[in-house]
């Protein structure tokens, strides 16, 4: 483990092109070590080959990159036995079981076949696998799966691991487990670098995120300044009727001071940039008007609108070029 | 998606329901914590151990999906049989004469058909996730590839098995005894060994197992039937000949009548060794770089 405050990841200008794409043009990174540090982007945006450099996967094209104080290119090997990597689609085998698989990388990191079987049975239970432990890994759900892919991933507890997507495709409650096994990994002194799309997830795991586009890093900073930097987040309503529409915009503009755009459901109304203290106010002049409001909901900046904001292009409008690195 | 509205009206379990009902949470947190309490790590396994690990992964992959084995089994007996009865009375007389011969060349050839599937299946298996974490241990790195040829030798030697017992169900009599044939077989095991790695190149250079499997067959075809394997190349015209007498086929197919009927009189087996460490010493560096490079 490094001491807390060292760095466990530091790049310099890493960039990686394949053909006439630049998956990744110089990006800049400190991560400390016992932190968990959120990479958020839309498909393509070249978080996957990224961590990929980091993994010792793929080989930068420009730049440096520093793992747990080893260079990856040069010391790879040395990184590799520090690391782990749980990739964006299941790194296990889908034609054996649970257990199998577990004792297959647990032989592969040099545990003899008894040490190998016991870690393979502690980490089933406490991944809640051990009833399918016999079954093969196609017959698994897609929580399950993930959670056997993280074990797969701490057969040798980690100092930095790697969760490339941890949650996408994922139904919620598995999404929970998932964090849940984040919480106590990171609690347990594993440095995380983490990959999402999904900035909510950034925003209850990472101390701090990286936002990137196109293969640059456009923001970076704890959730709570990344989502100061884009004003706050968006007030919506909506009217049981929508003949009352007009009438509640007018209400809310001049209670939030802000405009008020008309959403393409007619009887809803959203309000960027308000002042939370104006809020509360708006909400109480619109129940005096006797307008029924149905919903009243205080959002925070999704990631199309910190994107937007950022960027002034959605997180969707790239084209997912990254998918076969 | 990812508004996070703090809302009475709108939000909970609107999408995807927990796929079981019970409250008690899945991870359980004081057993994950004593798991990842310990940061204990073994020393490096050998270079070996981690082959045989591999080896073991094909093989439980077999015990799963016991149909693999078809090419194995089915594809040899047929051959045996087909070649015997289709070729036997109209090219030595007897289909009991023309087996003497036939027998340990047909071997041959069916084992280095079947060394084929080892690019198919390397190329299916490699785009696989699971081989990123395999390229991220650190273990010794063509120990995925090698471990894989060992359960691939396995594999053959069960080829072997399988149509020596038909061969001798059907009258093969080896002069050369138990001895004769084991030294044959494990030839022959080492050179298929040896003829893989040019699969292996084909399985990581090449898109699709479909593509592996057409340029194989275009390999395998001229070579294995321009060799000696089921008639005397005497009768063939010249530059034939010239192409027949120097294939390793060939050799590899006399060395192995030679080593059955116990009568090595020639220089087939050096040149079945020669061919094979020129193969290795190709193919394996080739395979290696291929591996190694990112995809």
């Amino acid at each position: 483990m490094e001491p807390d405050g060292a760095l466990a990841i530091e790049t310099e200008d890493l960039a990686k092109a394949f053909g006439e794409t630049k998956a990744v043009d110089g990006i800049d990174l400190a991560v400390r070590a016992g932190t968990v540090y959120g990479v958020l982007g839309p498909n393509g945006a070249g978080k996957t080959t990224t961590i990929r450099m980091l993994a010792t996967l793929i080989r930068p094209d420009r730049g440096r990159a520093r793992v747990l104080g080893h260079d990856v290119v040069s010391e790879a090997d040395a990184v590799r036995s520090r690391v782990s990597l749980t990739g964006q689609f299941a790194s296990v085998d889908e034609e054996l079981n649970g257990r199998e698989n577990l004792v297959l990388l647990g032989r592969l990191l040099g545990f003899d076949r008894r040490a190998a079987e016991e870690r393979a049975a502690e980490l089933l239970d406490a991944f809640g696998l051990s009833d399918a432990a016999d079954r093969q890994v196609s017959t698994y759900s897609g929580g399950m799966r993930r959670r056997l892919d993280i074990a797969a991933s701490i057969v040798v507890t980690p100092d930095l691991l790697f969760l490339d997507e941890p949650t996408t495709g994922l139904d919620p409650r598995s999404r929970n487990q998932v964090w849940d096994i984040v919480r106590v990994l990171v609690a347990a002194g594993t440095t995380v670098l983490l990959t999402t799309q999904y900035l909510d997830e950034a925003d209850q795991l990472a101390d701090r995120i990286a936002i990137i586009d196109h293969g640059r890093i456009i923001a970076e900073g704890t959730s709570t300044e990344l989502k100061a930097s884009v004003g706050g987040g968006a007030l919506h309503v909506r009217v049981r009727d929508a003949e009352h529409r007009p009438e509640a915009g007018r209400i809310l503009t001049a209670a939030l001071g802000v405009p008020v755009a008309l959403d393409p459901d007619p009887a809803a109304l959203t309000a960027r940039g308000a002042d939370p203290e104006h809020i509360a106010a708006a909400f109480v002049e619109l129940s005096h008007s006797g307008i029924v409001v149905n919903e009243f909901a205080l959002g925070q900046p999704s990631l199309d609108e910190v994107f937007l904001a950022l960027t002034g292009h959605p997180a969707d409008d790239t084209t997912s070029e990254e998918d076969a690195a | 998606m990812s508004d996070t509205t703090t809302t009475a009206t709108t939000g909970a379990g609107t999408t995807g329901a927990p796929t079981t009902t019970t409250a008690e949470p899945v991870v359980a947190e004081a057993t994950l914590r004593a798991a990842l309490s310990t940061r204990a790590r073994p020393p490096r396994p050998t270079a070996m151990a981690a082959s045989v690990t591999f080896a073991w992964r094909a093989m439980l992959k077999i015990k799963h999906v016991p149909m693999q084995l078809f090419d194995v089994t089915a594809f040899p007996i047929m051959f045996v049989l087909l070649y015997t009865y289709l070729f036997g009375g109209a090219l030595a007389g007897s289909t009991a004469d023309y087996l003497q011969g036939l027998l340990p060349a047909i071997l041959v050839m069916t084992v280095c058909w079947i060394t084929m599937y080892t690019g198919m299946a390397l190329n299916t298996d490699i785009s696989k996730g699971v081989f990123d974490r395999f390229r991220s241990l650190p273990i010794w790195r063509p120990a995925v590839l090698v471990g894989m040829l060992l359960a691939d030798a396995v594999r053959y030697l069960m080829a072997s098995v399988v149509m020596l017992v038909v061969g001798l169900a059907l009258g093969f009599r080896p002069d050369g005894g138990p001895l004769g044939v084991v030294a044959a077989v494990g030839l022959l095991l080492w050179f298929a060994f040896t003829l893989s790695w040019v699969w292996t190149v084909l399985g990581l250079r090449l898109q699709t197992p479909e593509s592996v499997m057409q340029l194989s067959m275009t390999v395998l075809f001229p070579l294995t039937f321009a060799s000696n394997v089921f008639v005397d190349p005497e009768t063939m015209p010249g530059w034939v000949q010239a192409f027949v007498r120097n294939n390793p086929i060939t050799h590899l197919a006399t060395a192995s009548r030679e080593l059955m009927h116990g009568a090595v009189d020639s220089a087939a087996i050096l040149w079945v060794l020669g061919w094979s460490l020129a193969l290795l010493a190709v193919f394996a560096p080739l395979t290696m770089r291929l591996y190694r490079a990112e995809r």
